[in-house]
Protein backbone atom coordinates (compact mmCIF):
# COMPACT_ATOMS: atom_id res chain seq x y z
CA UNK A 1 0.00 0.00 0.00
CA UNK A 2 0.90 3.41 -0.78
CA UNK A 3 1.49 6.54 2.22
CA UNK A 4 2.47 9.68 1.48
CA UNK A 5 4.40 10.49 4.61
CA UNK A 6 7.62 12.51 3.68
CA UNK A 7 9.03 13.79 0.54
CA UNK A 8 12.14 11.99 0.85
CA UNK A 9 10.59 8.86 0.76
CA UNK A 10 9.71 9.45 -3.28
CA UNK A 11 12.01 9.16 -5.80
CA UNK A 12 12.35 12.25 -8.11
CA UNK A 13 10.88 9.55 -10.86
CA UNK A 14 7.83 9.39 -8.31
CA UNK A 15 7.68 13.15 -8.09
CA UNK A 16 7.70 13.60 -12.05
CA UNK A 17 4.80 11.28 -12.40
CA UNK A 18 2.85 12.78 -10.10
CA UNK A 19 3.49 16.64 -11.07
CA UNK A 20 2.63 15.11 -14.82
CA UNK A 21 -0.54 13.46 -13.64
CA UNK A 22 -1.41 16.46 -11.70
CA UNK A 23 -0.96 18.16 -15.13
CA UNK A 24 -3.76 16.07 -16.44
CA UNK A 25 -5.97 16.89 -13.67
CA UNK A 26 -5.67 20.51 -14.22
CA UNK A 27 -9.18 21.06 -15.95
CA UNK A 28 -11.11 18.72 -13.86
CA UNK A 29 -9.75 21.17 -11.08
CA UNK A 30 -11.05 23.91 -12.69
CA UNK A 31 -14.63 22.44 -13.68
CA UNK A 32 -13.71 21.93 -17.20
CA UNK A 33 -14.22 18.35 -17.64
CA UNK A 34 -15.41 15.71 -15.37
CA UNK A 35 -13.69 12.61 -13.63
CA UNK A 36 -15.13 10.48 -11.07
CA UNK A 37 -12.23 7.96 -10.92
CA UNK A 38 -13.03 8.13 -6.80
CA UNK A 39 -16.42 7.79 -7.32
CA UNK A 40 -17.84 5.74 -4.19
CA UNK A 41 -14.26 6.19 -2.13
CA UNK A 42 -14.31 8.11 1.42
CA UNK A 43 -11.57 10.02 2.26
CA UNK A 44 -10.91 11.30 6.28
CA UNK A 45 -9.21 14.45 6.96
CA UNK A 46 -8.12 13.99 10.85
CA UNK A 47 -6.90 17.20 11.86
CA UNK A 48 -5.74 17.11 15.17
CA UNK A 49 -4.19 20.51 14.35
CA UNK A 50 -6.68 23.32 12.44
CA UNK A 51 -5.60 24.14 9.19
CA UNK A 52 -8.47 25.30 6.76
CA UNK A 53 -6.82 25.37 3.12
CA UNK A 54 -4.71 22.18 3.53
CA UNK A 55 -8.07 20.62 4.59
CA UNK A 56 -10.46 22.69 1.67
CA UNK A 57 -7.93 21.62 -0.94
CA UNK A 58 -7.96 18.00 -0.15
CA UNK A 59 -11.63 18.09 0.04
CA UNK A 60 -12.46 20.10 -3.26
CA UNK A 61 -9.70 17.66 -5.08
CA UNK A 62 -11.45 14.08 -3.74
CA UNK A 63 -14.85 15.98 -4.36
CA UNK A 64 -13.91 16.32 -8.14
CA UNK A 65 -12.56 12.94 -8.33
CA UNK A 66 -16.48 11.86 -7.75
CA UNK A 67 -15.28 10.79 -4.07
CA UNK A 68 -16.75 12.15 -0.36
CA UNK A 69 -14.82 13.02 2.25
CA UNK A 70 -15.59 12.92 6.35
CA UNK A 71 -14.15 16.12 8.06
CA UNK A 72 -12.74 14.83 11.40
CA UNK A 73 -12.14 18.43 12.90
CA UNK A 74 -9.48 19.29 15.69
CA UNK A 75 -11.78 19.78 18.31
CA UNK A 76 -13.23 16.57 17.53
CA UNK A 77 -10.15 14.37 16.93
CA UNK A 78 -8.92 15.73 20.27
CA UNK A 79 -11.54 14.56 21.81
CA UNK A 80 -11.82 10.95 20.48
CA UNK A 81 -7.67 11.52 21.37
CA UNK A 82 -8.28 12.01 25.10
CA UNK A 83 -9.53 8.53 26.06
CA UNK A 84 -7.60 6.90 22.90
CA UNK A 85 -4.23 6.60 21.62
CA UNK A 86 -3.52 7.66 17.93
CA UNK A 87 -2.93 3.98 16.92
CA UNK A 88 -6.42 3.23 18.01
CA UNK A 89 -8.15 6.22 16.43
CA UNK A 90 -6.11 5.30 12.98
CA UNK A 91 -7.28 1.70 13.72
CA UNK A 92 -10.73 2.49 14.31
CA UNK A 93 -11.11 5.05 11.32
CA UNK A 94 -8.96 3.52 8.59
CA UNK A 95 -12.04 0.78 8.68
CA UNK A 96 -14.68 3.64 7.78
CA UNK A 97 -12.47 5.11 4.43
CA UNK A 98 -10.17 4.38 1.77
CA UNK A 99 -7.66 6.84 2.81
CA UNK A 100 -6.77 9.42 5.52
CA UNK A 101 -5.44 12.79 5.47
CA UNK A 102 -3.71 13.86 8.70
CA UNK A 103 -2.43 16.62 10.59
CA UNK A 104 -0.63 16.32 14.14
CA UNK A 105 1.14 18.60 16.23
CA UNK A 106 3.74 15.20 16.84
CA UNK A 107 6.33 14.90 14.82
CA UNK A 108 6.43 11.79 13.51
CA UNK A 109 2.48 11.46 13.80
CA UNK A 110 2.13 10.59 10.12
CA UNK A 111 4.82 7.42 9.93
CA UNK A 112 3.04 6.34 12.79
CA UNK A 113 -0.37 6.66 11.60
CA UNK A 114 0.72 4.69 8.54
CA UNK A 115 2.06 1.86 10.23
CA UNK A 116 -0.95 1.16 12.39
CA UNK A 117 -4.05 2.17 9.23
CA UNK A 118 -4.87 -0.52 6.68
CA UNK A 119 -5.69 2.22 4.19
CA UNK A 120 -3.08 4.75 2.82
CA UNK A 121 -2.03 7.67 4.98
CA UNK A 122 -1.21 11.30 3.21
CA UNK A 123 0.68 13.32 5.68
CA UNK A 124 -0.63 16.72 5.74
CA UNK A 125 1.70 18.46 8.34
CA UNK A 126 3.04 16.61 11.13
CA UNK A 127 4.31 19.38 13.94
CA UNK A 128 7.82 20.67 13.11
CA UNK A 129 8.11 18.03 10.46
CA UNK A 130 7.11 17.13 6.60
CA UNK A 131 4.76 18.44 4.55
CA UNK A 132 5.33 16.52 1.55
CA UNK A 133 1.79 17.69 -0.38
CA UNK A 134 2.99 21.67 0.02
CA UNK A 135 5.87 20.45 -1.57
CA UNK A 136 4.45 18.70 -4.66
CA UNK A 137 2.66 21.62 -4.91
CA UNK A 138 5.00 23.85 -4.80
CA UNK A 139 7.33 21.86 -7.24
CA UNK A 140 4.42 21.72 -9.35
CA UNK A 141 3.97 25.75 -9.40
CA UNK A 142 7.96 26.05 -10.00
CA UNK A 143 7.28 23.83 -13.13
CA UNK A 144 4.76 25.31 -14.47
CA UNK A 145 5.36 29.18 -13.98
CA UNK A 146 8.83 28.70 -14.98
CA UNK A 147 8.60 26.04 -17.72
CA UNK A 148 11.18 24.09 -16.10
CA UNK A 149 12.47 22.44 -12.86
CA UNK A 150 15.70 21.89 -13.22
CA UNK A 151 18.91 24.29 -12.58
CA UNK A 152 16.96 26.92 -11.48
CA UNK A 153 18.17 29.79 -9.35
CA UNK A 154 16.09 29.74 -6.39
CA UNK A 155 15.95 32.49 -3.30
CA UNK A 156 13.86 30.98 0.00
CA UNK A 157 13.52 33.98 2.52
CA UNK A 158 12.17 34.16 5.73
CA UNK A 159 11.98 31.85 8.56
CA UNK A 160 14.47 29.34 7.05
CA UNK A 161 14.54 27.08 10.83
CA UNK A 162 11.50 26.51 11.83
CA UNK A 163 8.95 26.54 8.31
CA UNK A 164 8.48 22.83 7.37
CA UNK A 165 7.26 23.88 4.07
CA UNK A 166 11.08 25.19 3.23
CA UNK A 167 12.81 22.04 4.71
CA UNK A 168 10.69 19.87 3.01
CA UNK A 169 11.19 21.86 -0.45
CA UNK A 170 15.02 22.45 0.38
CA UNK A 171 14.97 18.48 0.04
CA UNK A 172 13.33 17.88 -3.06
CA UNK A 173 15.05 21.03 -4.72
CA UNK A 174 18.23 19.18 -4.35
CA UNK A 175 17.15 16.65 -6.90
CA UNK A 176 16.22 19.34 -9.19
CA UNK A 177 19.74 20.45 -9.71
CA UNK A 178 18.97 24.37 -8.04
CA UNK A 179 21.12 27.25 -6.83
CA UNK A 180 19.64 27.96 -3.81
CA UNK A 181 19.95 31.00 -1.83
CA UNK A 182 18.99 31.30 2.24
CA UNK A 183 18.24 34.46 3.15
CA UNK A 184 17.00 34.92 6.96
CA UNK A 185 17.68 37.32 9.64
CA UNK A 186 20.54 34.98 11.65
CA UNK A 187 18.35 33.54 14.60
CA UNK A 188 16.00 32.00 11.74
CA UNK A 189 18.45 30.41 9.68
CA UNK A 190 18.48 26.97 8.60
CA UNK A 191 19.89 24.48 11.38
CA UNK A 192 23.50 23.48 10.65
CA UNK A 193 22.53 20.06 11.17
CA UNK A 194 20.10 20.39 8.73
CA UNK A 195 22.49 21.59 6.31
CA UNK A 196 25.03 19.07 7.03
CA UNK A 197 22.98 16.00 5.32
CA UNK A 198 21.93 18.01 2.20
CA UNK A 199 24.47 18.03 -0.26
CA UNK A 200 23.31 20.53 -2.94
CA UNK A 201 24.30 23.98 -4.12
CA UNK A 202 23.45 26.14 -1.05
CA UNK A 203 24.63 29.64 -0.58
CA UNK A 204 23.51 32.12 2.23
CA UNK A 205 22.70 35.54 0.96
CA UNK A 206 21.56 38.95 1.20
CA UNK A 207 18.29 39.71 -1.00
CA UNK A 208 19.48 42.70 -2.80
CA UNK A 209 22.97 40.64 -4.26
CA UNK A 210 20.80 38.18 -5.71
CA UNK A 211 17.47 39.78 -7.01
CA UNK A 212 17.92 40.18 -10.48
CA UNK A 213 19.33 36.66 -10.84
CA UNK A 214 16.85 34.07 -9.07
CA UNK A 215 14.10 32.71 -11.15
CA UNK A 216 12.03 31.89 -8.02
CA UNK A 217 11.48 33.83 -4.67
CA UNK A 218 9.89 31.79 -1.61
CA UNK A 219 9.08 33.97 0.59
CA UNK A 220 7.52 32.63 4.12
CA UNK A 221 6.16 33.98 7.06
CA UNK A 222 8.80 35.68 10.40
CA UNK A 223 6.48 34.87 13.71
CA UNK A 224 6.41 37.52 15.94
CA UNK A 225 6.86 34.46 18.72
CA UNK A 226 10.04 33.71 17.72
CA UNK A 227 11.37 36.99 19.02
CA UNK A 228 12.14 37.96 22.55
CA UNK A 229 10.66 41.65 22.00
CA UNK A 230 8.39 43.11 19.65
CA UNK A 231 10.64 46.23 18.58
CA UNK A 232 13.43 43.73 17.44
CA UNK A 233 10.64 41.00 15.87
CA UNK A 234 9.52 44.60 13.71
CA UNK A 235 12.50 45.71 12.66
CA UNK A 236 13.64 42.02 10.96
CA UNK A 237 10.44 41.59 9.42
CA UNK A 238 10.54 45.37 8.13
CA UNK A 239 13.67 44.07 6.64
CA UNK A 240 12.02 40.94 4.69
CA UNK A 241 9.14 42.87 3.38
CA UNK A 242 8.82 41.85 -0.38
CA UNK A 243 7.61 45.70 -2.05
CA UNK A 244 6.76 46.69 -5.45
CA UNK A 245 9.94 48.61 -4.95
CA UNK A 246 12.03 44.93 -4.59
CA UNK A 247 10.06 43.47 -7.36
CA UNK A 248 10.90 46.15 -9.60
CA UNK A 249 14.21 44.51 -9.68
CA UNK A 250 13.25 40.94 -10.11
CA UNK A 251 13.53 39.62 -13.98
CA UNK A 252 10.44 39.63 -15.58
CA UNK A 253 9.83 36.12 -15.92
CA UNK A 254 10.69 35.24 -12.29
CA UNK A 255 7.92 34.14 -10.24
CA UNK A 256 6.92 34.91 -6.03
CA UNK A 257 5.73 32.37 -4.29
CA UNK A 258 4.10 31.25 -1.14
CA UNK A 259 2.32 28.96 1.14
CA UNK A 260 0.14 31.22 2.44
CA UNK A 261 -1.68 32.77 4.54
CA UNK A 262 0.43 35.41 4.49
CA UNK A 263 0.66 38.36 6.95
CA UNK A 264 2.53 41.41 5.57
CA UNK A 265 5.70 39.84 4.44
CA UNK A 266 4.54 40.56 1.34
CA UNK A 267 2.85 44.27 -0.13
CA UNK A 268 -0.51 43.29 -1.62
CA UNK A 269 0.09 45.69 -4.09
CA UNK A 270 3.00 43.05 -5.18
CA UNK A 271 -0.32 41.25 -5.70
CA UNK A 272 -0.85 43.11 -9.13
CA UNK A 273 2.59 42.40 -10.76
CA UNK A 274 3.45 39.87 -12.92
CA UNK A 275 5.64 38.07 -11.09
CA UNK A 276 3.18 37.14 -7.76
CA UNK A 277 2.24 33.39 -8.67
CA UNK A 278 1.21 32.35 -4.57
CA UNK A 279 -2.29 32.43 -5.41
CA UNK A 280 -1.70 30.61 -8.92
CA UNK A 281 -0.13 28.41 -6.58
CA UNK A 282 -2.74 27.91 -4.00
CA UNK A 283 -4.89 27.03 -6.71
CA UNK A 284 -2.62 24.41 -7.69
CA UNK A 285 -2.63 22.44 -4.69
CA UNK A 286 -6.33 21.07 -5.84
CA UNK A 287 -4.81 18.98 -8.98
CA UNK A 288 -1.81 18.04 -7.02
CA UNK A 289 -3.57 16.50 -4.63
CA UNK A 290 -5.82 14.73 -6.83
CA UNK A 291 -2.74 13.47 -8.60
CA UNK A 292 -1.89 12.15 -5.02
CA UNK A 293 -5.30 10.68 -4.06
CA UNK A 294 -5.75 9.12 -7.08
CA UNK A 295 -2.39 7.19 -7.02
CA UNK A 296 -2.45 6.42 -2.98
CA UNK A 297 -6.26 4.90 -3.75
CA UNK A 298 -6.09 3.95 -7.16
CA UNK B 1 49.82 -10.30 28.92
CA UNK B 2 46.90 -13.16 28.72
CA UNK B 3 47.26 -14.13 32.61
CA UNK B 4 47.91 -10.68 33.82
CA UNK B 5 44.07 -10.24 32.00
CA UNK B 6 42.80 -12.71 33.54
CA UNK B 7 42.34 -10.87 36.82
CA UNK B 8 38.78 -12.02 37.23
CA UNK B 9 38.08 -15.94 37.35
CA UNK B 10 37.85 -18.09 34.14
CA UNK B 11 34.32 -18.49 33.16
CA UNK B 12 33.09 -22.37 31.69
CA UNK B 13 30.68 -20.94 29.61
CA UNK B 14 29.75 -17.39 28.49
CA UNK B 15 30.68 -14.28 26.64
CA UNK B 16 33.83 -11.98 27.11
CA UNK B 17 33.26 -9.04 25.47
CA UNK B 18 36.75 -7.32 25.13
CA UNK B 19 38.19 -4.01 24.37
CA UNK B 20 35.17 -2.08 25.93
CA UNK B 21 36.84 2.13 26.30
CA UNK B 22 37.54 2.67 29.93
CA UNK B 23 34.21 3.85 31.58
CA UNK B 24 31.63 2.03 29.41
CA UNK B 25 31.49 -1.59 30.96
CA UNK B 26 28.17 -0.61 32.62
CA UNK B 27 26.66 0.78 29.40
CA UNK B 28 27.31 -2.57 28.09
CA UNK B 29 25.71 -4.51 30.43
CA UNK B 30 22.87 -1.51 30.36
CA UNK B 31 22.74 -2.31 26.34
CA UNK B 32 22.37 -6.19 27.19
CA UNK B 33 19.89 -5.59 29.70
CA UNK B 34 21.49 -7.28 32.68
CA UNK B 35 21.11 -6.14 35.79
CA UNK B 36 20.35 -7.35 39.43
CA UNK B 37 17.32 -9.05 38.38
CA UNK B 38 19.05 -11.32 35.50
CA UNK B 39 20.03 -14.49 36.96
CA UNK B 40 23.98 -14.82 35.26
CA UNK B 41 26.89 -14.13 36.81
CA UNK B 42 28.88 -11.07 35.85
CA UNK B 43 32.30 -9.96 36.27
CA UNK B 44 33.79 -7.00 35.25
CA UNK B 45 37.72 -5.64 35.17
CA UNK B 46 37.93 -1.98 34.84
CA UNK B 47 40.74 0.26 33.72
CA UNK B 48 42.47 -2.72 32.05
CA UNK B 49 45.91 -1.79 30.92
CA UNK B 50 45.78 -2.54 26.98
CA UNK B 51 48.42 -1.90 23.96
CA UNK B 52 45.60 -0.92 21.88
CA UNK B 53 43.91 1.27 23.71
CA UNK B 54 45.62 2.52 26.69
CA UNK B 55 43.01 1.42 29.38
CA UNK B 56 40.01 -0.76 28.58
CA UNK B 57 37.02 -2.26 30.35
CA UNK B 58 36.32 -6.20 29.89
CA UNK B 59 32.50 -7.82 30.75
CA UNK B 60 32.32 -11.50 31.09
CA UNK B 61 28.91 -13.12 31.68
CA UNK B 62 28.74 -16.44 32.90
CA UNK B 63 26.08 -19.55 31.59
CA UNK B 64 24.90 -16.96 28.90
CA UNK B 65 25.35 -17.04 24.87
CA UNK B 66 24.14 -13.94 23.66
CA UNK B 67 22.55 -13.82 20.40
CA UNK B 68 24.55 -11.96 17.74
CA UNK B 69 22.40 -9.54 17.24
CA UNK B 70 22.38 -8.47 20.47
CA UNK B 71 25.61 -8.13 21.02
CA UNK B 72 26.12 -5.78 17.74
CA UNK B 73 24.11 -3.24 19.81
CA UNK B 74 27.13 -2.69 21.79
CA UNK B 75 29.20 -1.33 18.86
CA UNK B 76 26.84 1.90 19.28
CA UNK B 77 29.22 2.90 22.31
CA UNK B 78 32.15 0.64 22.05
CA UNK B 79 32.83 0.16 18.16
CA UNK B 80 36.02 -1.79 18.92
CA UNK B 81 35.00 -4.31 21.25
CA UNK B 82 35.72 -8.29 20.61
CA UNK B 83 33.18 -10.83 21.43
CA UNK B 84 34.42 -14.07 23.07
CA UNK B 85 32.51 -17.31 23.37
CA UNK B 86 33.69 -19.59 25.92
CA UNK B 87 33.04 -23.40 26.19
CA UNK B 88 34.81 -25.56 28.52
CA UNK B 89 36.91 -22.66 29.53
CA UNK B 90 38.19 -22.25 26.26
CA UNK B 91 37.66 -19.62 23.46
CA UNK B 92 35.26 -21.43 20.60
CA UNK B 93 34.34 -18.16 18.64
CA UNK B 94 36.05 -14.92 18.36
CA UNK B 95 34.50 -11.61 16.80
CA UNK B 96 34.06 -8.21 16.92
CA UNK B 97 31.25 -6.20 16.73
CA UNK B 98 29.90 -4.55 13.88
CA UNK B 99 27.56 -1.48 14.15
CA UNK B 100 24.02 -2.76 13.65
CA UNK B 101 21.80 -0.31 10.35
CA UNK B 102 18.56 -0.48 12.86
CA UNK B 103 18.07 -0.62 16.22
CA UNK B 104 14.41 -0.65 18.32
CA UNK B 105 13.86 0.00 21.63
CA UNK B 106 17.07 0.60 22.94
CA UNK B 107 17.26 4.40 22.29
CA UNK B 108 15.29 7.41 23.49
CA UNK B 109 14.81 10.50 20.69
CA UNK B 110 16.28 13.36 22.34
CA UNK B 111 13.04 15.36 20.75
CA UNK B 112 10.16 16.17 22.70
CA UNK B 113 7.64 16.54 20.09
CA UNK B 114 8.40 12.85 18.54
CA UNK B 115 5.53 10.71 18.68
CA UNK B 116 7.82 8.12 20.03
CA UNK B 117 7.97 9.95 23.23
CA UNK B 118 4.58 9.73 24.03
CA UNK B 119 2.34 7.20 25.43
CA UNK B 120 1.22 5.29 22.11
CA UNK B 121 2.07 2.21 22.00
CA UNK B 122 5.62 2.29 20.19
CA UNK B 123 8.89 0.91 20.06
CA UNK B 124 12.06 3.74 19.37
CA UNK B 125 13.23 2.69 15.74
CA UNK B 126 17.03 4.18 14.91
CA UNK B 127 19.18 4.26 11.48
CA UNK B 128 22.19 4.03 12.86
CA UNK B 129 25.58 4.85 10.39
CA UNK B 130 29.17 5.86 11.39
CA UNK B 131 29.93 9.44 10.29
CA UNK B 132 33.69 10.77 10.00
CA UNK B 133 34.55 7.73 13.11
CA UNK B 134 31.59 8.95 15.10
CA UNK B 135 28.38 6.64 15.68
CA UNK B 136 24.96 8.79 14.97
CA UNK B 137 21.28 7.20 14.93
CA UNK B 138 18.46 9.10 13.23
CA UNK B 139 14.93 8.82 14.44
CA UNK B 140 12.89 6.66 11.81
CA UNK B 141 9.97 8.84 13.06
CA UNK B 142 11.23 12.72 13.42
CA UNK B 143 14.27 12.38 11.77
CA UNK B 144 16.18 13.80 15.08
CA UNK B 145 19.68 12.62 14.94
CA UNK B 146 21.71 11.72 18.35
CA UNK B 147 25.30 12.20 18.09
CA UNK B 148 26.02 11.34 21.88
CA UNK B 149 24.38 8.21 21.65
CA UNK B 150 25.51 7.36 25.74
CA UNK B 151 23.51 9.89 26.47
CA UNK B 152 20.24 8.30 25.17
CA UNK B 153 20.36 4.77 25.96
CA UNK B 154 17.01 3.51 27.25
N1 LIG C 1 37.86 -19.22 30.10
C1 LIG C 1 37.86 -17.90 30.18
N2 LIG C 1 37.17 -17.28 31.14
C2 LIG C 1 37.15 -15.93 31.21
N3 LIG C 1 37.78 -15.11 30.38
C3 LIG C 1 38.48 -15.65 29.37
C4 LIG C 1 38.56 -17.07 29.22
N4 LIG C 1 39.36 -17.31 28.14
C5 LIG C 1 39.73 -16.10 27.66
N5 LIG C 1 39.22 -15.11 28.40
C6 LIG C 1 39.36 -13.65 28.16
O1 LIG C 1 38.96 -13.38 26.82
C7 LIG C 1 39.75 -12.33 26.25
C8 LIG C 1 40.40 -12.80 24.97
O2 LIG C 1 41.34 -13.83 25.24
P1 LIG C 1 42.52 -14.21 24.27
O3 LIG C 1 43.26 -15.31 24.91
O4 LIG C 1 41.97 -14.42 22.92
O5 LIG C 1 43.40 -12.90 24.36
P2 LIG C 1 44.07 -12.06 23.18
O6 LIG C 1 44.99 -12.93 22.41
O7 LIG C 1 44.63 -10.82 23.81
O8 LIG C 1 42.83 -11.70 22.27
P3 LIG C 1 42.55 -10.37 21.44
O9 LIG C 1 43.36 -10.39 20.23
O10 LIG C 1 41.06 -10.43 21.17
O11 LIG C 1 42.89 -9.19 22.36
C9 LIG C 1 40.74 -11.94 27.33
O12 LIG C 1 40.25 -10.78 28.00
C10 LIG C 1 40.77 -13.14 28.27
O13 LIG C 1 41.05 -12.71 29.59
MG1 LIG D 1 44.16 -8.80 24.05
ZN1 LIG E 1 12.11 11.12 17.06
Amino acid sequence: MKHLISIEDLTKQEILKILDKAEEFEDVALGIRKCRILEGKILANLFFEPSTRTRISFETAMKRLGGEVVNISAQEASSIAKGETLADTIKVVSNYCDAIVIRHFLEGAARFAAENSAVPVINAGDGAGQHPTQTLLDLYTIRKECRKLEKLSIALVGDLKYSRTIHSLIKALTLFNSKIYLISPEILSLPEDFLEELNGNFQKARLEEVIEEIDVLYVTRIQKERFLDEEEYRKVAGSYRITPQVVEKLKSDAIILHPLPRVDEIDIKVDKMRQARYFKQAFYGVPVRMAILSEVMQ
Amino acid sequence: MKERELVVSKIREGTVIDHIPAGKAFLVLKILRIDEKTKETVSMALNVPSKKMGKKDIVKVEGLFIKEDELNKIALIAPNATINMIKDYEIEKKFKVKLPEIVQGILRCPNKMCISNTKEPITSIFYIKAENGDVIAKCHYCGKKIKKIAEFLI
